[in-house]
């Protein structure tokens, strides 16, 4: 039986041992060794917080960036297409007043033409009336002989003539 | 010799097979013991007595053996503190405190005091009278070889504790280094693994110190119990009054840290009104319950590591039973297959002294658990 007995001796000193190691323990070696795993988790735990917040911060500027680049590309873009308006409204105009210049010029070439035309007509007409004239002359000068039958026949030869 | 066989491999089946079942066999020896003796032949001058060879290693002594060469015993005395009722037969004193060395391994009185050989008290001090007649026993005080077990962990224990503690103030903030290190994952483990999920978030942190000093004191005198080599082997968890003390201290932290929840529980459970009056049934449960729980983690550590160095001794004494039987011969030729088991069942139990202060742990929490709830 004395292996299931307990001694009374054994329990009264193993009470004060373990009374004993239960109170340095928890006072010498669990306090420090607690407090320095909860200090040290605390500040990982703060650590990894910062991390975090860092990380959402450099997100937020990259989100931000990117947000810029888009608004600038965007800018650009209408720049041009104004620019590509701009220019084919230029082009346009300037081949449409070119198109109304040539037609002008076409128009007062014509004119001029028409113009010259008249004038030439004219003094061909003049002419031909001065060339006349002397033919006349000539014949009158030629045919003196029968000065009254070629009176007559100038005069009704002249009178045939119908200037136009 | 082929005849007695039989009967020798029966009685060491017997007691091997008390001792798994966990049967006490200190009647079983004394039945070995006389047995043996007149089954003995003329030619076996020495016998060996198994139980008695197994029995020394396990139970409490007044000094610590840790050799014997041909005759002579060496070993350490041990304080012996005694208080007797029966001054006049001491030399008048009431306290007397001497070393076992006084005993000469029980072979001389002191004082008027015996170390006891005889079966009923054995290992034990009694009171002689005049006529060397046993009279009683005193208040047996003396620091016994399983308290000088527990003084050297408890120093191994200090002085591992203290070094990572100093390490941890010296390391503030920073990452462990040293003893420290191999420590403070057993902590985070007793935390994370034991006292979180058992007490829950919000309580755990008041019972961190009672869980921690439990497991290290039982795993750091479970693992030193198993090192056979002065000062270290004493059989410390393996001893009922060691274990009582640890699970008492289970009790006490569990009731003086539990919550008004908890004692209404044990007293005025909400149940009908027939079950607590006039015969108080779910208190008296309860309170059979409070007592039961220490009492069972005192008997699970107890019988293991009990057991653990009763089978180590059994494989080992194998060897002398053989030797005994059947010449030195046969004795050295079973003593490699012996001491190959010996060491399988020594590694066996580091793993049991690990699983034992585990599980001591984990059932002390749950038990505070249970009593530090505010709800169910």
């Amino acid at each position: 039986m004395e292996l299931v007995t307990p001694n009374v001796g054994t329990i009264f000193w193993m009470t004060i041992i373990f009374g004993l190691v239960a109170f340095v323990l928890k006072k010498f070696a669990w306090k420090p060794i607690l407090h320095a795993l909860y200090e040290r988790e605390e500040s990982i735990e703060n650590a990894l917080n910062a991390a975090q917040k860092a990380r959402s911060e450099v997100e937020n500027l990259t989100a931000e960036n990117e947000q810029l680049i888009a608004e600038a590309r965007g800018k650009k873009d209408a720049i041009i297409k104004e620019a590509i308006t701009l220019r084919d409204g230029i082009i346009a105009e300037a081949r449409e007043k070119a198109a109304i210049e040539l037609q002008k010029g076409i128009e007062n070439a014509r004119n001029q033409i028409d113009h010259e035309k008249e004038k030439a007509i004219q003094e061909m007409k003049n002419q031909i009336t001065d060339l006349s004239f002397i033919i006349a002359e000539k014949i009158i000068r030629n045919e003196m002989a029968d000065k009254k039958q070629h009176q007559e026949l100038v005069s009704k030869l002249i009178d045939e003539i119908k200037l136009n | 010799m082929k005849e007695k066989m039989p009967v020798n491999s029966k009685k060491l089946l017997t007691v091997i097979l008390m001792i798994l079942m966990g049967i006490l066999p200190v009647e079983s020896q004394s039945e070995v013991g006389q047995d043996s003796l007149p089954a003995k032949n003329d030619h076996e001058t020495e016998s060996f007595d198994t139980g008695r060879f197994i029995f020394e290693h396990v139970l409490d002594a007044h000094e610590w053996h840790i050799a014997t060469v041909g005759n002579r015993h060496i070993s350490v005395p041990l304080p012996v503190i005694l208080y007797t009722k029966f001054p006049e037969l001491h030399g008048g004193k009431k306290f007397h405190v001497f070393l076992s060395s006084e005993f000469h391994h029980g072979h001389t009185d002191f004082q008027g005091f015996h170390l006891s050989t005889e079966e009923e008290n054995k290992g034990r001090i009694v009171e002689l009278d005049k006529q060397g007649q046993v009279v009683g026993r005193p208040i047996d005080l003396s620091i016994t070889k399983s308290i000088a077990g527990a003084i050297v962990s408890v120093l191994v224990l200090f002085s591992l504790l203290f070094a990572a503690a100093h390490s941890a103030r010296k390391n503030r903030g920073r990452a462990p280094s040293g003893i420290h290190n191999f420590v403070e994952p057993v902590v985070v483990f007793i935390r994370d693994e034991i006292a979180k999920p058992s007490i829950g978030e919000k309580n755990y942190k008041k019972f961190m110190s009672p869980l921690l000093t439990l497991f290290f004191f039982i795993l750091l005198n479970n693992l030193l119990g198993l090192i056979p080599i002065f000062p270290f082997g004493a059989n410390v968890t393996g001893n009922i009054a060691i274990t009582m003390v640890l699970a008492l201290f289970s009790f006490f932290v569990t009731n003086i840290k539990g919550s008004k929840h908890y004692w209404k529980e044990v007293f005025n459970p909400d149940v009908p009104l027939w079950l607590k009056f006039p015969i108080p049934l779910m208190p008296i449960l309860e309170i059979s319950g409070m007592i039961t729980k220490p009492f069972v983690l005192m008997i699970r550590l107890f019988a293991n590591m009990l057991a653990g160095h009763m089978i180590v001794t059994v494989f080992l004494s194998l060897i002398f039973i053989f030797s005994s039987l059947m010449g030195p011969a046969a004795g050295y030729g079973v003593s490699p297959v012996s001491i190959g088991f010996a060491v399988f069942i020594t590694l066996l139990d580091v793993l049991v002294s690990f699983i034992q202060a585990y599980v001591f742990t984990l059932l002390s929490a749950i038990y505070f658990g249970m009593a530090s709830a505010e709800h169910h």
